[in-house]
């Protein structure tokens, strides 16, 4: 194995604080390596931690109040809850796509231009670059080079989906985090979303928070079932499909449980 | 029954809709044909500043008054723009736990419902307290107070409804607390501008604060601590006044007044369409 690679998560532990009676458990003691340059994909019922698990990995959460973390997460050798970690040189590096797409109340060119403008004080050629190479690399160029400079609002969801993969990959980040990102999306637009994403695996890991078995199955990678905030099960999707060795994990396959 | 109910129900809904345009339209009808006249007959009233005699039907007009409101509200409000948006900012941001952002937002309501006459005293203690007349400073400072409670409300407001994601991919994309804010509030703009026009609308309206803080001076304002006066005062002076031309004069400024409400609420308006093309409904 190569140092450094991938993300190593170490007895991670989150609480909600409630209303000071008792702390909330979402995450207990995880422990897990999400390989690099790989699609891996969380899934799970609702409620079992995915989404605080993977907002665990550029700490999203720490713009919330009432948020408690133990346990280390280490991306390129460093620890990422270490107090003196920059968390914006952090989230340059971890990129997030939500579920519902949020276009910037800008047009579609400062939507993929704004954040490079940010960290490295581009010209405006240098961000012409950028943004057709992007917007190339997401397959949306062809449907909006005539109307760069249009509010993104006008796209249509699925364009705003790709719109926001753009935006994090712009950046250059090296991992993605994706949460439920096609839940929002009409059959056809999810399709080219995992399309897209199975291009990108080559160039980024990516994490996957999915509670659609099949698309786990299109996808396929490394997968983690979380439940009740414990991580029962991982492995390669064949693996874990064909001979899941925990019952939970054999209901879920099988839908008896969601 | 119940449909009878129902008619009974539209027909109120009808007559109260036809209220309320008849009054607005009775109140604009008055002012704007009174001074309209006003203004025909002697054009000079808006240009010049009252002569001696003024209120005892002189020569003269109530430019000064045009001039201390705007050198007033214009002032007072962006201090208060940018006063409320980092109180906005702060109240929904982890530094401020949910119980001290509720005090604060009880606060800021009991603000605005205080009368600006009791601003006024406030400032004018104020001004007795270090042995200063009234002037323009103390009179923008009356209206800040009027002003804040409002539009920092109403930034409030816009803020807590952008959708949540989109702080969370703001921060996803590495960017500080500042520009997350800007974006924030950029999404939020035709709430925020909403919010202005409100807190603008009380200012340029709000006699009660001016009187006691600024005066009721019948020459053009100088600097910060010159005294000066705002045309509600003008209009409640000349309205007073014995002499019917003069009472004219009240139409004339209320006319102006009302120019201004006008002018401001439509490029607001358009203002918050041009904003309001980038956000996303739900």
């Amino acid at each position: 194995m190569q140092k450094n690679n991938g993300i190593k998560i170490r007895n991670l532990n989150i609480y909600y604080k409630n209303n000071r009676k008792s702390d909330f458990s979402a995450l207990h003691n995880i422990n897990l390596d999400i390989p690099k340059n790989h699609i891996t994909i969380i899934m799970g019922p609702s409620g079992s931690g995915k989404t605080t698990l993977l907002k665990s990995l550029n700490r999203l959460h720490s713009i919330n109040n009432g948020v408690k973390v133990s346990g280390k997460v280490i991306i390129d050798g460093e620890d990422i809850y270490h107090p003196m970690h920059l968390l914006p040189e952090l989230r340059r590096k971890v990129g997030l796509i939500s579920q519902k797409p949020i276009p910037l109340p800008l047009s579609i060119y400062e939507n993929v231009a704004y954040g490079p403008k940010i960290h490295n004080r581009l010209n405006r050629k240098e961000s012409d670059v950028i943004v057709e190479k992007v917007l190339k690399k997401v397959n949306l160029w062809e449907e909006v080079k005539d109307r760069l400079n249009q509010p993104a609002a006008d796209l249509s969801v699925g364009q705003q989906q790709r719109l926001s993969i753009a935006r994090a990959i712009a950046i250059n980040p090296d991992i993605l985090l994706c949460d439920e990102i096609t839940s929002a999306l009409d059959p056809i637009s999810s399709e080219k979303v995992e399309h897209l994403l199975l291009s990108l695996k080559e160039e980024y890991t990516i994490v996957l928070v999915s509670h659609m078995l099949r698309q786990v199955k299109r996808l396929g990678g490394y997968v983690i079932f979380l439940y009740m905030g414990k991580v029962l099960e991982q492995g390669n999707m064949e693996e874990l499909f064909n001979s899941p060795r925990n019952k939970i994990t054999q209901q879920y396959i099988k839908g008896v449980i969601s | 029954m119940r449909y009878l109910e129902e008619k009974i129900v539209k027909i109120l809904m009808i007559s109260s809709i036809f209220a309320v345009l008849g009054s607005l339209l009775f109140i604009l009808f008055i002012t704007i044909s009174r001074g309209w006249v006003s203004i025909k007959e002697n054009p000079g009233i808006i240009f010049s500043t009252p002569g001696p005699r003024y209120l005892l039907g002189g020569e003269g007009g109530f430019f000064h008054a045009i001039a201390g409101s705007l050198y007033m509200v214009v002032p007072s409000t962006i201090i208060s723009l940018i006063l409320a948006c980092l109180i906005a900012l702060f109240l929904q941001s982890e530094y401020s736990s949910k119980r001290v952002s509720e005090i604060i937002r009880l606060f800021m309501d009991i603000l605005w419902g205080t009368p600006s006459i009791i601003y006024g005293l406030f400032v004018l203690t104020i001004l007795i307290s270090f042995h200063q007349r009234g002037c323009l400073l103390a009179g923008i400072v009356a209206l800040i107070f009027l002003e804040l409670p409002i539009i920092t409300r109403y930034v409030d407001e816009s803020i807590s409804s952008t959708p949540k994601e989109l702080k969370e991919i703001a921060y996803s994309m590495g960017l500080t607390r500042v520009e997350v804010s800007k974006i924030v509030l950029k999404y939020s703009t035709s709430g925020i501008i909403a919010g202005v026009l409100i807190g603008l609308g009380r200012a340029l309206g709000d006699a009660a604060s001016i009187i006691f803080t600024t005066g009721a001076a019948s020459t053009m304002p100088k600097g910060l601590f010159s005294s000066g006066t705002a045309l509600p005062v003008v209009i409640f002076q000349q309205a007073s006044s014995f002499y019917p031309s003069v009472r004219d004069h009240a139409y004339a400024a209320a006319f102006i007044l009302i120019i201004i409400i006008l002018v401001l609420s439509i490029t607001s308006r358009l203002l918050q369409k041009k904003f309001s093309k980038y956000t996303v409904g739900d």
